[in-house]
């Protein structure tokens, strides 16, 4: 889904090219915020429901919530087009020290 | 293509948020700032899980007194649905539409706003029952995360409404769009954060 400067010589044509190409991802988008709802109205009624054990329901809205966030990384913050190799790179180096200190702050402090 | 240029909606180009090298720098700055944000939330969700439900007494609240479903539920659909608002509004510039836009980033701070005052109303319930900053390392980490998160919230409506006043009767261009873009990702991030937020304080506050 890459949106580059197009160019067939024809004006026109490439205007109703990109408008259909803007509208196709609008389209992709609205789908994701669909299933971010309905991701975050499951870990709500996971939580709501009494009777899952807290083995279950913890790794699970923690799994629901990686899940919403990599539709809002790739689709709302468009990563799934070309170009996001440096953010990337920025993004998960990020993720990586974050999730070392995550992991060293709950064993290290655990009584 | 220079920044301010005059365009119209066949001139437009199809990236108008990397078509400068202004632009260009702007969104790779940018991007390699919400990593630094990522390492910075990160070490504080950490600080917050190791001092989770750690009070001096007994009688002070613990998580899962504290919390209560329906108004985390509330504050997590306004913002999800300003994500969605905020996309819209990039569509509209992408599609050189500027009043449309307008419109939509209106509708994104309002919900951002409506987010804010609920997140004011919480933290001065909590503070009557008892759960304050200096009242426990517990309140301390609380606080410090989500009141970080709302900062970043508040922070997100200023440039917002700025943005949008300071560029009120000049239309787009090259100069503003990657301005309104960078915005947008701001926008999306702050989303981003608080997804974990309402699941690993609220929700899993919950489960105990």
């Amino acid at each position: 889904m890459a949106n580059p400067q197009l160019n067939s010589g024809n004006p026109r044509v490439d205007i109703e090219y990109r408008r259909r190409k803007n509208a196709e991802e609008m389209r992709y988008q609205v789908v994701s915020f669909a299933l971010m709802i309905f991701l975050t109205l499951i870990a709500f009624a996971a939580v709501a429901i009494k009777g899952f054990t807290s083995w279950f329901t913890v790794p699970f809205i923690i799994l629901l919530a990686v899940v919403q966030v990599i539709f809002q990384l790739y689709y709302f913050m468009h990563m799934s087009h070309k170009g996001h190799e440096a953010p990337s790179l920025f993004l998960y180096s990020g993720v990586l020290v974050g999730a070392i200190a995550i992991l060293a702050f709950s064993t290290i402090i655990w009584w | 293509m220079h920044a301010e240029e005059k365009f119209t909606y066949e001139t437009w180009p199809a990236a108008p948020e990397k078509s400068t090298l202004e632009a260009k720098n702007k969104f790779l700055g940018f991007w390699f700032f919400l990593g630094g944000e990522t390492v910075l939330f990160a070490s504080l969700f950490a600080t917050y899980l190791a001092l989770k439900d750690k009070v001096p007494n007994t009688n002070m609240p613990l998580a899962k007194d504290l919390f209560e479903l329906p108004l985390t539920f509330v504050a997590t659909m306004l913002l999800l649905t300003s994500s969605l608002t905020s996309v819209y509004a990039m569509y509209h510039m992408k599609n050189f539409a500027f009043s449309k836009m307008m419109v939509w980033l209106g509708i994104t701070a309002l919900l951002g706003a409506g987010f804010l005052g609920l997140e004011v109303y919480e933290f001065s319930h909590y503070v009557h029952e008892g759960h304050k900053f200096t009242s426990s390392a517990f309140g301390s980490a609380f606080y410090t995360l989500v009141g970080f998160h709302g900062g970043h919230v508040a922070f997100g409506l200023l440039w917002c409404i700025t943005l949008m006043l300071r560029n009120a009767k000049r239309g787009l261009n090259l100069y503003n769009a990657p301005k309104f873009y960078v915005f947008s990702l701001y926008w999306h991030f702050i989303d981003v954060v608080w997804v974990f937020i309402f699941t690993v304080v609220y929700l899993m506050g919950m489960v105990g």
